[in-house]
């Protein structure tokens, strides 16, 4: 039990839980399927990108061009599709995307397992060259003319209708996208050589090498899987914003960072879950979306976030600095 | 034993590893053949461990061929090396903190099998046999940075044991060890030896290798100076091998009669490290401090320095008591501390030899808020030059240079703070053997100067050549206290590890 | 094996800072040629003076942080909610009829007020890493959406104007012919050189920053070399929020958002290792002329501003390329 208290998940979905009480104490209204629905549907791109944000801290990494690869894969594929096929069947339109995605991820893998440079700085790096290459050279008009199958497929709703009080709610089907990333991720982490793999890499780098992980492979992996990923989101955000629109989403990577740690994911490597990564997404979600509900105003949106990061990450290193103190 | 020798399993020869300009290895042949137990002896910097990380893959040879039950191994990397049947048991465990005991034992296994999926449940059974055939009880699920060190490495060891090694190479397997699990190990290597595994021993206690190895292999700058059977040698003629000479046996000076008491240690605990610790040092005196790996003695070393913080107790230097967990109220106590692990400890290895003296006593050379930087740099030169550090700039980065002289360095910056106690922490780790007779000569002049010395160490020829009082650890607590003109290597051994 | 390695002092030629003063003339001259006219143009060379200090100033707070093996992930936000404080004095307690010796009173008292918050900014962010022992990429990240979050609340997310004329002194007015802020850039400069390079607080900083370990170690008062390093660097940063402010003549929470990207950019660049322990202020400086250089030129030669974000980054990348065997020998090290 008290294992259970020390971890961060169990803080985060306290803080979730104690939210939601206060706010449907604040406000009847909030404890609806209307919330609901708009929580969830707010989580689906944030919640893709912490996934992978997620698998990279395990490897012992981090990453900040995921958002700029998403607005890039999402907006070159939206140019190609209607320069070239407008009528392109989505699944085909995803997978260019998520291709791009990993092409993208491919080019900070070059730098990180194959020229060995810290990853902070190469992603720092392209997340400049991938932007400024979208802007100057893809094109920089937000289009809202979206290729019909994309704005189909944003029509597309697992569940919608109507609450007794009148209110409309819809959960679309891209929420599906994100269940899937979930399995996969979860699968190839916890039952795959390879998920146990980045995993070791996190844990030390070079036991892992002694013992005969590939870890320029795993590496490769992690950022072109996150690459991907990174495209899906950046596909789904164009197709549920019924826009590609080249500035959005690079400025949220810090958010989705923040997510992740909250959740449990240490920088220096080696742990991480998903379940922890989406009670904090969760969390952020409900800070970004219901903070007004709690009476605070939506201006003290940006500092109540840092100080959930701070609180969220600052208890846990309190108590891990007094514990490697009590062990000498 | 047998008659008529098996061809080798292993056949290494004319390995030559150069590291950008250095010679680790030049030309070495060397041979293991299954069923026989190889002692690899050598000093620090001998080239042994380069040798075990290139029969493990982690190294390529950069001339040489290897072959492995008389084929050509080919490139050998760690999982061809694994493979093949050759299970290492590194020095530093080389395990994942983050990982479960039962991972860190059978992820390994199932690596070498080209796994896709990660069986748990198999990992499981893999690691339970594991744990059995050496007779310890860990938990499966416990994550490995919770673990105590023993218990490190004897996970360390069961993941060596988890696979069906046809070599195992064993790196100081036994430093944490007690007498009773080191038996243990022992029986069960020499009931591996029988089933016709191959084992390779680096160890520095050279009495219980000897006893299960039919060869010894001597290295020494990087040549093989000796082989031959183990009967033929013992603990003296393999020194001599390692070093090149006959080391002489030294003795500590006498202690003046009535020395007055300097540092008194009082009722120190610490949950978990050690307990009730008192004793007291006397100007002049050098006490040794020695236990296994997870005694308590690194622990209470570094709580006498401040570097951990007692729970309870009290610490005094003359009549001073002095902050507990505090380094800085420490060392202007009058206490410093040279660490055991130099290199990420001791040194700032990229700065200055210079700047890693003069660190210890940068206040001194302030003036207006600026440094004096000829004061520094003479007072720090001074110094390097009375420890006879044999540098060619004292502007080089320190990791230019050889271990014996970047412990001077160490001991330059404590010496220039004038310190009425120094706690060397496994003063000679690393070091040449021409070099660990000059610092214990060292330590012996820093007595007669009257400061207190406190040798923490395992080596203990070393304790022998340096103390005149050795206290033992175990456990957390002191349980013995010897003077060095009563005892004896083996008589310590036993105290040490029963 | 490898410590037992001869490794020689690195000499002028080999040096970051001997690379990266061939970049600086190669761009200069690149576009010297390729624009004469213009480039070389006596009003281009103070715009490019009027235009660099105040991400300058940013990158030499970065610099500082990374010397000590960390980052400062808040310097915009600080800049920013220091000069929105100092902004909503000078427009709604002085108001824009200050004028003469009252204007000028308001201005120092602004500054003051400015420099104080960056310092408190700093602080906490040195508490939270030295005593709360959270890893600087979270704790100034946090720290930093706190600072620009308030920023926010006290300004509802607009921009605040107003100001006394005197305002202008700091972003736009110039000394002898030489624009304010590049004084105040070079200042600032030779005093971190100098913190570096002649005291003993600099000595320990890269000491601490080549072996956090041995710091701990030697005995030398880690705390207080955290908490005085990212003191100093929120001070900077309030400096580059006030010439902001000025050259603006407002203040805003999302003013110079780029600019946190550009400020790691410079530092590394200029040779700063981001492992600490290594970093010298005429190499950070060299990068921050060889960036300006860059964007002037390509600005005027008609490139778009996003072309210049995509040049920078892959600017840092080929450097780092160059570097990569000393960045090797760094990983091998850790």
């Amino acid at each position: 039990m008290s294992d259970l208290l020390k971890r961060n998940e169990t803080l985060v979905a306290l803080v979730i839980v104690a939210f939601c009480v206060v706010a449907t104490l604040a406000d009847p209204l909030f404890f609806t399927v209307t919330t609901l629905s708009d929580l969830l549907r707010a989580s689906i791109v944030i919640g893709i990108l912490a996934v992978g944000c997620m698998l990279v801290l395990v490897s012992g990494g981090i990453d900040v061009s995921f958002t700029a690869v998403a607005v890039f894969a999402m907006y070159a594929t939206t140019i190609f599709t209607l320069g070239v096929w407008p009528d392109m069947p989505w699944p085909l339109v995803f997978l260019l995307s998520m291709g791009i995605g990993a092409a993208l991820g491919a080019f900070n893998a070059l730098f990180i397992a194959g020229f060995g440079l810290p990853t902070l700085i190469v992603t720092l790096a392209t997340l400049s060259i991938f932007r400024g290459f979208l802007l100057t050279f893809v094109g920089s008009d937000r289009i809202s003319a979206l290729p019909p199958e994309m704005r189909n497929f944003s029509r597309m709703v697992v569940a919608r209708g109507t609450t007794e009080a009148g209110n409309f709610y819809a959960l679309p089907w891209a929420f599906a996208a994100l269940v899937a990333v979930i399995v996969l991720t979860w699968f190839i982490l916890q039952r795959t050589m390879l998920g146990r793999s980045i995993y070791a890499l996190g844990g030390s780098v070079e036991s892992a090498r002694r013992i005969g992980v590939n870890v320029r492979a795993t590496q490769i992996f992690v950022y072109v899987y996150v690459g991907a990923l990174a495209g899906l989101a950046g596909i789904l955000h164009g197709a549920m914003g019924r826009m590609a629109d080249p500035f959005s989403l690079v400025g949220l990577e810090l958010s989705v960072i923040a997510a992740v740690v909250l959740g449990g994911a240490r920088l220096t490597g080696g742990y991480g879950t998903i379940t922890g990564t989406l009670l904090g997404v969760g969390l952020i979600v409900l800070v970004q979306n219901s903070l007004i509900v709690l009476g605070i105003p939506s201006s003290w949106q940006t500092a109540t976030i840092g100080l959930l990061i701070l609180l969220g990450t600052g208890i846990p290193a309190y108590q891990a600095k007094r514990a490697a103190a009590r062990a000498g | 034993m047998t008659p008529t020798k098996p061809p080798p399993f292993i056949e290494m020869t004319g390995i030559v590893k150069r590291y950008a300009g250095v010679t680790a290895l030049a030309g070495v042949d060397f041979t293991v053949a299954p069923g026989e137990a190889v002692c690899l002896a050598g000093e620090n910097g001998s080239g042994k461990s380069t040798l075990i990380k290139i029969l493990a893959g982690v190294e390529q040879p950069t001339e040489g061929g290897i072959l492995i039950d008389g084929g050509s191994a080919g490139r050998l990397d760690p999982r061809a090396a694994s493979n093949a049947g050759i299970m290492v048991i590194f020095q530093d465990f080389s395990l994942f903190p983050n990982l479960t005991v039962s991972e860190n034992i059978a992820f390994a296994t199932q690596l070498a099998a080209h796994r896709t999926f990660y069986a748990r449940g198999e990992a499981k059974r893999v690691a339970q046999k594991a744990l059995e055939r050496i007779g310890v009880d860990i938990p499966l699920s416990a994550r490995v940075e919770d673990l105590p060190v023993a218990q490190k490495q004897l996970v360390a060891i069961c993941r060596g044991l988890a696979s069906d090694a046809r070599l195992l190479i064993l790196d100081e397997p036994t430093t944490a060890l007690t007498e009773r699990e080191v038996r243990r190990l022992l029986s069960i290597i020499r009931k591996l030896k029988d089933e016709g595994v191959a084992v390779i021993f680096v160890s520095h206690k050279l009495a219980e290798v000897l006893e299960v190895s039919e060869k010894v292999v001597v290295l020494r700058n990087g040549e093989k100076v000796a082989e031959g059977d183990a009967a033929e040698f013992d603990a003296a003629s393999l020194t001599f091998h390692m070093t090149g000479r006959d080391v002489p046996e030294t003795t500590p000076g006498t202690l003046p009669e009535q020395a007055e008491p300097l540092l008194t240690v009082a009722r120190l605990s610490k949950d978990g490290s050690f307990r009730d610790v008192s004793f007291s040092l006397a100007r002049g005196e050098i006490l040794g401090v020695t236990g296994l790996l997870g005694s308590g003695r690194t622990s209470l070393a570094k709580a006498l320095f401040g570097l951990v913080s007692p729970d309870a107790g009290r610490l005094t230097v003359g009549e001073r008591d002095v902050a507990l967990g505090d380094p800085i109220a420490a060392s202007d106590a009058g206490i410093g501390y040279v660490p055991e692990d130099r290199l990420t400890e001791g040194l700032f290895l990229t700065q200055a030899i210079v700047r890693n003296v003069a660190i210890g006593r940068l206040d001194a050379h302030e003036s207006g808020g600026f440094l004096k930087r000829n004061s520094l740099v003479a007072e720090a030169a001074d110094w390097l030059k009375r420890l006879k550090v044999k540098a060619p700039e004292i502007g080089a980065p320190v990791q230019s240079l050889s271990g014996g002289n970047q412990q001077r360095v160490v001991l330059a910056r404590w010496l220039a703070r004038a310190p009425q106690v120094l706690i060397l922490n496994g003063p000679s780790v690393g070091v040449d053997v021409g070099s660990k007779a000059d610092i214990h000569d060292i330590i012996r002049d820093l007595a007669t100067t009257g400061i207190g010395v406190i040798v923490i160490s395992d080596d203990l020829p070393e304790l022998l050549a340096t103390c005149h009082r050795i206290l033992v650890m175990k456990g957390g607590a002191i349980v013995d206290e010897v003077a060095a003109t009563d005892t004896t290597e083996e008589d310590l051994t036993h105290r040490l590890a029963s | 094996m490898s410590s037992v390695a001869k490794i020689p002092a690195p000499g002028l030629m080999n040096s970051p800072e001997f690379r990266l003063l061939i970049i600086a003339v190669a761009v200069f001259g690149l576009m010297s040629a390729l624009s004469p006219d213009r480039f070389l143009s006596a009003q281009n060379m103070t715009s490019m003076a009027f235009q660099f200090p105040e991400f300058a100033i940013l990158a030499l707070a970065m610099t500082l942080a990374m010397m000590t093996g960390g980052i400062d992930l808040s310097v915009v936000g600080v800049a920013n909610l220091s000069a929105v404080s100092a902004a909503l004095l000078l427009a709604n307690v002085a108001g824009p009829e200050a004028t003469g010796a009252a204007g000028v009173f308001w201005l120092g008292l602004a500054i003051l007020l400015a420099l104080s918050i960056g310092a408190a900014a700093g602080f906490i962010n040195g508490v939270l890493v030295a005593k709360f022992g959270l890893p600087p990429i979270l704790a100034t990240l946090g720290a930093g959406l706190v600072f620009t979050g308030l920023a926010v609340a006290f300004t509802g997310g607009s921009a605040v104007m107003g100001f006394p004329t005197a305002i202008a002194v700091i972003g736009n007015e110039t000394v002898f012919g030489v624009p304010v802020p590049l004084i105040l850039f070079a200042v600032l400069a030779y005093a971190l050189h100098v913190l570096l390079t002649r005291t003993p607080f600099g000595l320990k900083v890269t000491m601490f920053g080549a072996n956090p370990r041995a710091a701990f170690f030697a005995a030398l008062d880690i705390d207080r070399i955290i908490l005085k390093v990212y003191t100093i660097a929120g001070m900077f940063s309030a400096v580059a929020g006030l010439v902001i402010m000025s050259r603006a003549n407002s203040a805003k929470a999302d003013y110079g958002s780029s600019y946190l990207l550009l400020a790691v950019l410079i530092a590394v660049l200029g040779g700063v290792n981001p492992y600490g322990g290594y970093g010298r202020v005429i190499g950070v400086i060299l990068a921050v002329l060889s960036m300006q250089f860059l964007s002037s030129g390509l600005n005027m030669l008609g490139v778009s501003n996003f072309a210049r974000e995509l040049i920078w980054g892959a600017l840092l990348i080929f450097v780092m390329v160059i570097n990569v065997v000393d960045w090797q020998a760094l990983r091998r090290r850790r």
